[in-house]
């Protein structure tokens, strides 16, 4: 027999969403609702242990909130009619256990109506992550702030706070119709994402990959995507989710050391990920022109398909980025486009557009230019300049051990 | 965490008994399930052991045996891979699946290994700001 509590948390990852979206069209608020649900989880904290788990305890956690709700309610100094009326439709609504799958679109809609007011545009970027992980995600304000390396009391207040913006600010606990689901979903979207990136390449910390969440992340965004299968952009952010996850483990050296892409050792890539990568690409393929995350997915699919570094297609890649800087135009992108036109075409390719962004404000401090021209200047022949770029680049970066490695390549080319 | 959950074969799934219409109804239910909550990575159906083989290793040597094989209640039906936080969730999980077969069965429960089991290979420096060189810069993409 497993540990009861490991049990408890597990029924909770897999429940507490379900539960506090139920709870939230009712009472029309995710605060109240996750307090509702909190209460059914000590609960069962405090009679599963003698009691057991019951058979079926989503169903149980459900009617435990709703008692609770309905007592709240009854004990209230205030008794409103309202009130009253609530307590009457969350009684009406407590269903017996075997009507629970008849409601399985409900649940649906339910989750989906969380996940819009967890991201919604009334709160910072920083609040709707740390709600959409913890409403939606299941986890605990602990594990947010060990992931995202905040203290557990910022978090907490973060969480609160976010709670208090969506009452204060009355947002009305529904999916938004129209041109507006547009633009909140990819609001969702970007949360997800951002999430994942935490995870992917860490801002801040020792580690600098942190797979557990790239894995909360990936189930976020696969959850989204049978939410709303119809929404393009949904499976392209699935399919670059589970591309660049499907090399993870060939990343990093066993040594520690990061592992370029072209230098990878491809057998280590995960191809079940890779497979379901490509499927949620082409489900995101077959509804049209592909959007910025189908576009960035199908790039990562072109190095999943290549068997080595040698096949990779960078026509293709450089076409996909020249559609990417149409959709979204940044100056990264640009350069992106750059150094995918120079693998396809040659350095001088590159180096035009290269040359063209040094003009670009926004990145006359960015050392990745310099370094990236620099590489296409030494591949021309060009090392004089070749090395004034390197030197410029070191004199941009704020890292010491980057510094060191340009400054030696820079003095490698002689002169 | 990823877990193999492997469906143990019975008489009658070795004997090629198709699952009922009934049954089928509810696995793909229960499938959809495990879809919907981004559980499921993969997972599949297999046919009986008289359909498979054997190859027996010993030093260099290898012996190739066809099926059916004996031991039914070892052998293995079908499987899933779910990507899940803990065993228990894994369990959780298992206990909401529909009796697989017709008489009494068994699933058994196995965490897949991953780099993490080798320990702490991921570790820092400034490793971090150089890796993001790369992250911006197609091509070199890490």
């Amino acid at each position: 027999m497993s540990n009861i509590h490991a049990t408890i948390d597990a029924v909770w990852r897999i429940e507490s969403a379900k539960l506090i979206a139920g709870l939230a069209r009712i009472v029309r608020d995710i605060g109240v609702a996750e307090d509702l649900a909190q209460d059914a989880l000590v609960a069962a904290l405090e009679q599963w242990p003698e009691s057991g788990v019951p058979d079926n305890p989503g169903a149980w956690l459900m009617a435990a909130a709703k008692h609770r709700a309905i007592d709240g309610f009854r004990r209230s100094a205030m008794r409103e009619r309202k009130h009253e009326e609530l307590a009457r439709e969350l009684e009406s609504k407590l269903e017996p256990p075997d009507l629970v799958s008849a409601i399985d679109d409900e649940v649906g809609d339910d989750l989906l109506r969380l996940v819009f007011t967890a991201c919604h545009p009334v709160l910072s970027t920083e609040a709707r992550v740390a709600l959409t992980l913890r409403l939606l995600g299941g986890l605990t304000t602990e594990e947010i702030a060990r992931a995202f390396l905040a203290p557990e009391a910022t978090v907490a207040q973060r969480i609160v706070r976010a709670k208090r913006t969506l009452a204060e600010a009355r947002v009305p606990f529904e999916v938004p119709r129209g041109p507006e689901l547009a633009a909140r979903l990819s609001s969702v979207l970007e949360v997800i994402y951002l999430i994942f990136n935490e995870g992917y390449s860490a801002t801040a910390g020792d580690d600098w990959v942190r797979p557990a969440l790239c894995e909360d992340a990936l189930r976020l965004g696969r959850i989204l995507a049978e939410l709303v299968p119809k929404e393009e952009e949904v499976h392209g952010l699935v399919a670059l989710m589970e591309l660049q996850t499907s090399r993870l483990g060939a990343r990093v050296s066993p040594a520690g050391q990061p592992v370029l892409l072209l230098d990878q050792n491809r057998a280590l890539w995960d191809q079940l990920l890779i497979h379901r990568g490509l499927t949620a690409l082409d489900r995101a393929a077959a509804r049209g022109a592909l959007g910025p995350y189908g576009i960035q997915a199908a790039i990562a699919a072109c190095h999943a398909r290549a068997r080595t570094a040698a096949e990779t297609d960078w026509t293709r890649i450089a076409a996909l980025y020249d559609a990417l800087s149409q959709l979204t135009p940044s100056p990264v992108v640009e350069l992106n486009r750059a150094v995918a036109l120079s693998m396809a075409y040659g350095p001088a390719a590159g180096l035009e557009v290269m040359d063209a962004l040094m003009s670009e404000p926004s990145l006359k401090n960015y050392h990745l230019l310099p370094t990236a021209r620099a590489d296409l200047l030494a591949r021309l022949g060009r090392y004089g300049e070749a090395r004034a770029e390197l030197e410029r680049a070191a004199s941009l970066t704020r890292n010491a051990r980057e510094r060191e490695l340009l400054l030696a390549r820079a003095a490698g080319l002689g002169g | 965490m990823k877990f193999m959950i492997l469906v143990k074969a019975t008489k009658d799934s070795e004997a090629g008994v198709m699952p009922s219409e009934e049954l089928l109804t509810a696995m793909g239910k229960y499938n959809e399930e495990l879809v919907k909550a981004g559980v499921m990575l993969a997972g599949e159906g297999l046919h009986p052991s008289s359909k498979g083989a054997r190859v027996r290793f010993s030093g260099s040597q290898r012996t190739v045996i066809d099926g059916p094989f004996a031991e039914t209640k070892e052998l293995i039906a079908g499987f899933w891979l779910f990507q899940v936080k803990s065993k228990e969730e894994a369990i959780e999980w298992v206990k909401r699946c529909p009796n697989p077969m017709l008489e009494d069965s068994e699933i058994e429960i196995r965490q897949v290994f991953t780099a993490d089991d080798f320990g702490d290979a991921l570790t820092p420096e400034l490793r971090e700001q150089e890796e993001r060189l790369r992250e911006q810069t197609e091509g070199k993409q890490g």
